[in-house]
C-alpha cells in the first residue's frame, strides 16, 4: 500500500508511468500494423498487375 | 568500410539487416526500461525535496531526450538527403517524424503532471523549456503535414528536409532555454559543469532509462523505416521477388 501511494504522489506517478508504457505500447503496435498494410497492399498491386497482363 | 557503407544504404541490404537488428534492440531496450522503471520506482531513495514525486523524472528525462534526439536524427537525415539525394536518408527521416512527436508529446504530458504538484500547476505560458517544446511538436506536426501535402515523394522529400533543417535551431534553444532565460523549470541534472548534480543510486536508473528508451526507439525507427523502403521501392525487383515470388518469371 505504501509503494502504491508513493508519498501522497501516486496519482501523479502512477500516471506519468502508465500513460509512457502506453504510449511507447502503441507506438510498436502501429509501427507493426504499418508494416502489414503496406505488404499487403504491394501484395495486392502486384497481383493486379500480374492478372492484367 | 567505404563499400560497407554503400552496401548498407542500398535498399534490399537495408531491409533484410535492420530486420534482424529490430529483435536485439527492442529486447535490450526492454532490459533496460524494466531495470530502470523498477529501480527507479522501488530502490532510488525519495528525493529530500521533492519526495517520491521525483520519481517521474525516469519517464519524462528519457522522454525528453528522445524527442531532441529524434529531430536530430531527423534533421540530418533529411540534410544527407538533401545534398547527397540519398533515398534512403529520405525514408529515415519522414520515419523518424512520428516518433519524434509521440516523444514530445510524452515529454510535454509527463512534464505537465509532474508539475502539478510541484509548481502548482499543470502548464505555464511563456515559460522558455515548456514552450520552446510545445514549439518542438508543433515542427514535428508541421513537417508531417508538409510530406502529406504533397504527392510528389521526391518533392514532398525536398519541401519537408528544408523545414526540418530551418527548425534544427530549436534544438538548442530547448537544450539551453533553462539556463538563458528565467524558467520554473528545474536546471541540468545530467549534462552540467562539475557533473550530474545526482546520488549513483538516483543516477542508474536514469541512465538505464535513457538507454532503454533510446534501443527501443532505434527499433521503432528501423521497423518504420522498413515499411517506407518498400513504399518507395515498391517497383523494384527485389520488392517484387520479395513479395510474390512465384509471379517472378525470368
Amino acid at each position: 500500500m505504501e509503494i502504491l501511494s508513493m508519498g501522497g504522489y501516486g496519482a501523479y506517478v502512477w500516471t506519468a508511468y502508465g500513460l509512457t508504457f502506453g504510449v511507447l505500447v502503441l507506438c510498436a503496435v502501429q509501427a507493426r500494423r504499418r508494416h502489414r498494410r503496406i505488404v499487403r497492399d504491394i501484395r495486392i498491386r502486384l497481383k493486379a498487375a500480374e492478372s492484367g497482363k | 568500410m567505404w563499400t560497407f557503407l554503400h552496401k548498407l544504404a542500398s535498399p534490399p541490404h537495408f531491409y533484410a539487416l535492420a530486420a534482424r537488428l529490430i529483435p536485439w534492440l527492442a529486447g535490450a531496450g526492454a532490459i533496460a526500461i524494466l531495470y530502470g522503471t523498477f529501480a527507479g520506482l522501488f530502490l532510488a531513495p525519495p528525493d529530500y525535496q521533492q519526495g517520491d514525486a521525483f520519481r517521474i523524472i525516469y519517464v519524462h528525462v528519457p522522454a525528453a531526450y528522445l524527442s531532441l534526439l529524434a529531430y536530430v536524427i531527423m534533421a540530418v537525415a533529411a540534410g544527407i538527403g538533401l545534398v547527397w539525394r540519398m533515398k534512403l536518408a529520405h525514408a529515415v527521416a519522414a520515419s523518424a517524424a512520428p516518433l519524434g512527436a509521440w516523444f514530445t508529446f510524452l515529454a510535454l504530458l509527463t512534464g505537465s503532471i509532474w508539475g502539478r504538484p510541484m509548481w502548482g500547476t499543470w502548464w505555464e505560458w511563456g515559460d522558455p523549456r515548456l514552450t520552446s517544446e510545445l514549439v518542438l511538436l508543433f515542427l514535428y506536426f508541421g513537417y508531417m503535414a508538409l510530406r502529406s501535402a504533397i504527392d510528389d515523394t521526391a518533392r514532398a522529400d525536398r519541401a519537408s528536409a528544408v523545414l526540418a533543417l530551418v527548425g534544427l535551431v530549436n534544438v538548442p534553444v530547448i537544450h539551453f532555454s533553462v539556463e538563458w532565460w528565467a524558467s520554473i523549470h528545474q536546471g541540468p541534472t545530467l549534462v552540467r559543469a562539475g557533473g550530474p548534480a545526482i546520488s549513483t543510486e538516483m543516477l542508474w536508473p536514469l541512465l538505464a532509462m535513457i538507454a532503454g528508451f533510446a534501443l527501443v526507439f532505434g527499433a521503432l525507427l528501423l521497423g518504420r523505416v522498413r515499411g517506407e523502403v518498400l513504399v518507395r521501392e515498391r517497383r523494384a525487383r527485389w520488392v517484387r521477388r520479395l513479395m510474390y515470388p512465384e509471379v517472378e518469371t525470368p
